[in-house]
């Protein structure tokens, strides 16, 4: 490992195209001008906008103490809200992963008429806003909705106001994340193992397992975890579908908005900075298993 | 030959089916399965809005957008994102400049910074501005002793949106710019043309199309915007209420017509974006960035 990286360093430095390599440069010489003024314009509205709000979250929950930040992240309401957010998500996060993965397949691999209107199409959870769809998703699924009403009537089924509402929510939010991974992996997929696979004898169903399935799995896997954190972290589209009950379908988001409303300022700092440590060790979690994989694939 | 049958393009006369593809009945069950999903989940919803909106029909829906409450939003949604994405746009410009034309330590540590507020929920984007501005918050008391209102008021929902936005024109410039190089950049310097000629003339013609790709995402985030305005905005009827917690207060009162009308609104801005993105897509694909999600 280290030889490793002192080799790549030393590569690095052969690439600097003065002699004065040798020298520890903060940056390689350029012709160019403005590194000053743009970098210095960068890391000032970086820290201003972004990194020191979020240290004022770290801040204002550290003041709680250890003990203070247990309590108020362990009690009985924000652990259900735990189980909610990332239970839902999870949940939300595979439907999208198989349904996903079917919608890529299909735009990749089959012609059919309105392929590019679909494909545009997937796009719309980027590019609709979440209390719009939010208000849709709620209207459609209520009981007296378009979707709500036969569901209930014909299977007694309630989706709005249930977790089912919010798992559907997130699976709107979430799907084109795991489509726009997938899709340029599987186009840029080579015919040549599926080939010698079919001209050895292999079905489709061989080929699929064994030598697609592999190569797209860590893309899948990208897509699956974007899907979910963006599903942990959702607000807008849930709380109108979700009835919002404590303890049954309140999400996180909602809980640290409730804690504001009571000036309970520290009190949501704690929940929004365990859940911004959650989310960061599952994706964690699932950046080494991809990785695993990929080296596995690699083999 | 057999890329073209990997593809699925329109291949003439296929008498024996290809090894590499599916039986007709599989391929017609997989497509129609898929379009049912796609149907289901993403095409109803944007049906519903409009139907909900105009069912009690026009003049209803036309009185719901022009109320001085919805004007009020509207107008708000449009000052918010004129302020925001010009700002984001100027970050974009800077940041991609300095990190695509320079090789410098710690490039790639900025870049995944770059990225952070996609990765955390826009409820905490709110939050961390009320911790900072709001009146229990870090320079709540100094601030209200200066008699300046940041939560609670439009410098709040600007600074929330411009957090939430943060990435979305540095990240598209960013591998465009690093695709290009900088050797037109360079022969322009030695050629006598100066820093701003070069950025004007040069680097802007090449990184045009990228750069409204990016700022149509960026404004129709900024638009939409729900979760971390909500946190800043204090729900103030006609003063800090944008067009989505407009609808989000109406919908509350049961008011379904009001609410759809101002979400149509939203819906129509976000199936422009689509449509100008595709087109943007479909026209100058080999100038954009190809490296995009």
């Amino acid at each position: 490992m280290v030889a490793a990286g002192s080799g790549a360093v030393a590569a690095g430095r052969e690439s600097a195209v003065t002699v004065r390599a040798s020298l520890p440069l903060f940056r390689k010489p350029s012709v160019l001008p403005g590194f000053g003024l743009t970098l210095g314009f960068t890391l000032s509205y970086l820290g201003f906008i972004v990194l020191l709000p979020l240290a004022a979250l770290i801040l204002k929950s550290s003041g709680l103490g250890w003990s203070g930040f247990w309590a108020a992240v362990t009690t009985p309401r924000v652990l259900a809200a735990f189980q909610v957010s990332f239970g839902l998500s999870l949940a939300a996060a595979l439907t999208n992963a198989i349904f996903g993965f079917l919608v890529a397949w299909v735009l990749v691999r089959y012609d059919f008429p309105g392929k590019r209107l679909v494909d545009a199409l997937v796009d719309l959870p980027f590019a609709l806003p979440t209390a719009v769809a939010g208000i849709a998703l709620s209207a459609l699924y209520a009981p007296n909705g378009w979707i709500g009403r036969p569901l209930d009537e014909l299977f007694g089924l309630k989706v709005a106001f249930t977790p089912l509402g919010i798992a559907i929510a997130l699976t709107f939010i979430g799907l084109p994340f795991v489509v726009r991974t997938v899709q340029p992996i599987l186009q840029d997929l080579p015919p040549e193992e599926e080939e010698a696979a079919a001209s050895l004898g292999a079905s489709r169903l061989q080929a699929f397992s064994g030598i697609i399935l592999p190569a797209i799995l860590p893309a899948l896997v990208t897509g699956f975890a974007l899907s979910f954190a963006r599903g942990v972290g959702e607000y807008g589209s849930v709380i109108f579908i979700a009835g919002n009950m404590p303890g049954l379908t309140e999400i996180l988001p909602l809980l640290i908005v409730i804690k504001l409303e009571q000036y309970d300022y520290a009190g949501a700092a704690a929940v929004g900075t365990a859940m911004l440590g959650v989310s960061f060790v599952m994706l964690l979690i699932l950046n080494l298993l991809q990785q695993w994989m990929r080296s596995r694939h690699a083999r | 030959m057999p890329a073209d049958t990997v593809t699925g393009t329109s291949v003439p006369m296929p008498p024996v089916r290809s090894a590499l593809s599916e039986p007709g009945w599989v391929r017609i069950l997989l497509i129609g399965g898929a379009l049912l999903f796609l149907a289901l989940f993403l095409l109803l919803p944007l049906v519903a809005v409009f139907a909900e909106a105009l069912h009690r029909g026009f003049d209803a829906y036309w009185t719901a957008l022009t109320e001085p409450d919805a004007v009020a939003a509207i107008e708000l949604t449009l000052i918010v994102a004129a302020i925001s994405v010009p700002a984001n746009l100027l970050f974009g410009v800077a940041a991609s400049w300095c990190v695509a034309k320079f090789d410098f330590r710690g490039k790639n540590l900025l870049i995944t910074l770059i990225d952070l507020p996609f990765s955390v929920s826009p409820v905490i984007s709110g939050l961390i501005y009320v911790l900072l501005f709001g009146l229990n918050g870090l320079f709540g008391t100094y601030l209200r002793d200066m008699g300046i209102q940041i939560i609670f008021a439009v410098p709040g929902l600007v600074l929330a949106t411009i957090f939430v936005t943060f990435p979305f024109v540095a990240r598209e410039l960013i591998p465009l710019m690093q695709e290009q190089g900088s050797d037109e950049e360079e022969a322009a310097l030695v050629l006598g043309a100066s820093g701003w000629q070069t950025f004007w003339r040069v680097t802007i013609p090449n990184i045009k199309w990228g750069l409204l790709y990016g700022v149509l995402l960026c404004n129709a985030r900024a638009m939409g915007e729900f979760g971390a305005v909500s946190v800043v905005s204090g729900h103030i009827r006609g003063e800090t209420n944008t067009m989505p917690l407009h609808v989000e207060i109406l919908y509350n009162e049961y008011n379904f017509v009001a609410a759809f009308a101002v979400a149509s609104l939203l819906a129509m801005l976000a199936l422009v974006t689509l449509v100008v993105k595709t087109a943007l897509e479909w026209r100058f694909g080999d100038e954009l960035a190809a490296t995009r999600h």
